[in-house]
């Protein structure tokens, strides 16, 4: 590969390219050609090929697609169901939405794919409400595939039939895990269910289902072109293929990049990303969004696959990438992903509805600078409890972000409860703003913008802040001609 | 339209629409026309891609250019939306960054009408599934 471009286009191959409301231009890409071509195949031939072009799901568990596909199309049944699932609840993430605004009819085109091997005539997409544009264009798309013929019935004048429906989530985080996903179709509350059964063998109405995420069937109508080898000549050893990455936080070039497993976190923040933004230091990177973890600066060089973050104590998770510099407080940022998991919690069971709140609590007394080194042994205990007792992925992963900041930023957290300092600066109430009586001139200038009257002086003589009054806003700082003011 | 029925059928209609887009590519230039592809999804839309693709469409035409503008997904370039692609005819196509009003005029007058390269273009830093070889 060219050593300048270290990305690949495959999901995202016709995103940009394409008009994405006109299947003309779809089918001028060499679109529908691999469903045409399933069609001369055997439903085993076709599974075999994704079995052997080793692609996992993208949706976040990296379960291998092919051995799905076999599995639902073993289970007998009359009525069997495809299922896409579009929740895409992963705070910043967008990597789904790109490719349904953008390339809808390739999840048409593997859809209907799935529906031929596993024995599936019906298949239903689950795409949240608040994302109207895609929605728009997979409507126009299904209209367009439905003329065609290239949905309904005997498609390639083969004895195939498979149509395909919308159904609208109201964007639940939750609703994203697939048994919940499936409730809530069949118009039930959205909360997740034990495992086994899985939905391959019992999924929407007791049917066998086979759910896959956006970008796992995106990549599908490739690997039937290009061959199962050519998919397999790209990645790591047990991670094949490309990742979608919405590249986000304190790099220059924020967007969505595709870029092979094994490609480095350092490529990927400093070549495509173009380095940290106004040239502060990088700190970290979160990946796998609620679920996932923060990796840091020794972390940089490890190839990303699904298996290698893991090790490092994140996940892949559907593909959020978020960087952080120097000015970022790892103990906030926990919170912060911990405030959306005690959001999202469905409440269902003990140890995530109520273990994340007490973290969460415990987090907000270490930012507000009333947390003790006791505090820390609690946080990492509970989080414990909550991995190992939760009933699904959600509450089994929301600690992540708390554990994974805690082993790579102790200091920091020490820092917090021992010397009551936020080491980043961000932490309001552990912060102070000081006047330097050597610098200040006595211009009263502060005085009078301080809100709350936390200032006092003699004119021409040094002011002084009241530490018990201020209320941190900042005014004063901004105001001072002569900085004179510094923060602690 | 007529369904499509076998491979042979789908063959014939990317066949169609790339014979026509061929002649407006590679015609010379008193011929070929001009291809604007403007990124319209959800990050483009919100940074203005909207009213860049009117305004395009508009000035092509005051200045009677003849141009075809298109929507598109996402390219990707989020830091730079909205995000338009120009193809001049016989050209290589160019991405341009940064496109409101104002650069799509800059655009207009220096790239298409004077063949210089103006404002934030954005190198192509990924290979195609077409590029792509088995190493
Ligand atoms: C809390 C939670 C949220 C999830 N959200 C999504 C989601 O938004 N999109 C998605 O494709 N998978 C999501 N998943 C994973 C699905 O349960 C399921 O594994 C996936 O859709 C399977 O498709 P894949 O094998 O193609 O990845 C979520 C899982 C959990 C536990
Ligand atoms: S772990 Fe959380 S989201 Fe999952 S079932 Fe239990 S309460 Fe609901
Ligand atoms: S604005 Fe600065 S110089 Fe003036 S009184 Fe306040 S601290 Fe002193
Ligand atoms: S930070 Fe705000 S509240 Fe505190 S002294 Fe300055 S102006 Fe007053």
């Amino acid at each position: 590969m060219a050593k300048d471009k270290k990305q690949i286009r495959i999901a995202l191959r016709n995103c940009g390219f394409i008009n994405p409301e006109n299947i003309d231009e779809y089918i001028a890409r060499d679109g529908y050609q691999a469903l045409g071509k399933a069609l001369e195949m055997t439903p085993e031939e076709v599974i075999d090929e994704i079995k052997k072009s080793g692609l996992r799901g993208r949706g976040g568990g990296g379960f291998p697609t092919g051995l799905k596909w076999e599995l639902t199309r073993k289970v007998e049944a009359e009525q069997k169901y495809v299922v896409c699932n579009a929740d895409e609840g992963d705070p910043g993430a967008f990597m789904d939405r790109s490719i349904l605004e953008g390339d809808p009819h390739t999840v048409l085109e593997a859809m209907a794919i799935n529906g031929y091997c596993t024995g599936a005539s019906k298949g239903l997409i689950y795409i949240r409400a608040e994302y109207p544009l895609a929605i728009e264009r997979l409507k126009i798309a299904i209209g367009q595939a439905r003329e065609y013929g290239l949905l309904g019935d005997k498609i390639f004048g083969k004895d195939f039939s498979f149509d395909i429906e919308l159904r609208y989530g109201a964007g639940a985080f939750v609703c994203g895990e697939e048994t919940a996903l499936i409730h809530s179709m069949e118009g039930l509350r959205g909360e997740p269910t034990v495992k086994p059964p899985f939905p391959s063998e019992s999924g929407y109405k007791g049917a066998p289902t086979n759910v896959n995420n956006v970008e796992t069937y995106a990549n599908i109508p490739v690997i039937l072109l290009k061959g199962s080898g050519w998919f397999a000549s790209i990645g790591t050893e047990k991670s094949k293929g490309t990742k979608v990455f919405a590249l986000a936080g304190k790099v220059n070039n924020v967007g969505l990049i595709e870029v092979p497993m094994g490609t480095t976190l350092r490529e990927v923040i400093f070549d495509i990303g173009g380095g940290i933004k106004s040239g502060k230091k990088f700190k970290a990177v979160q990946t796998g969004g609620p679920s996932g973890g923060c990796l840091t600066e020794k972390h940089l060089d490890i190839p990303i696959d699904y298996d290698n973050l893991i090790a490092s104590g994140s996940m892949m998770g559907s593909g959020g990438m978020i960087v952080m510099d120097e000015d970022d407080c790892m103990v906030s940022v926990a919170k912060f992903y911990l405030d959306f998991t005690v959001e999202e919690s469905c409440g269902k069971c003990a140890p995530c509805r109520l273990g994340n709140k007490r973290l969460y609590e415990i987090l907000d007394t270490i930012t507000q600078g009333k947390g003790t080194e006791d505090d820390l042994f609690k946080l990492r205990n509970l989080g414990n409890v909550i991995k190992d007792t939760s009933l699904c992925g959600l509450g089994q992963t929301s600690p992540n972000p708390v554990l994974s900041t805690m082993e790579n930023f102790y200091d920091e957290y020490l820092a917090h409860v021992k010397d009551h300092k936020c080491p980043a600066g961000q932490c309001k109430a552990l912060m102070s703003y000081i006047i330097n009586p050597d610098a200040c001139v006595g211009c009263t200038l502060c005085a009078r913008v301080c809100p709350v009257d936390a200032i006092s002086g003699e004119k021409k003589m040094p002011h002084v802040i009241d530490q018990s009054i201020c209320i941190k806003c900042g005014a004063c700082f901004e105001k001072c001609k002569f900085g004179a003011i510094f923060i602690e | 339209m007529a369904k499509v029925k076998s491979l042979d059928d789908l063959k014939k209609i990317k066949e169609e629409f790339l014979s026509k887009e061929e002649l407006q590519k590679n015609g010379d230039k008193s011929l070929g026309i001009v291809q604007i592809k403007v990124a319209m999804a959800t990050c483009g839309i919100a940074s203005g891609a909207k009213k860049t693709m009117d305004y395009l469409i508009n000035e092509l035409d005051n200045r009677a250019i003849d141009a075809v503008v298109t929507q598109t997904g996402c390219m990707g370039y989020c830091y730079a939306e909205p995000t338009i692609e120009v193809t001049l005819p016989g050209k290589e196509p160019v991405v341009f960054g940064y496109v409101d009003e104002k650069r799509a005029g800059d655009i207009i007058e220096k790239y298409i009408q004077g063949g210089e390269l103006v404002g934030d273009v954005i190198p192509v830093n990924y290979e195609t599934i077409e590029e792509h070889n088995i190493e």
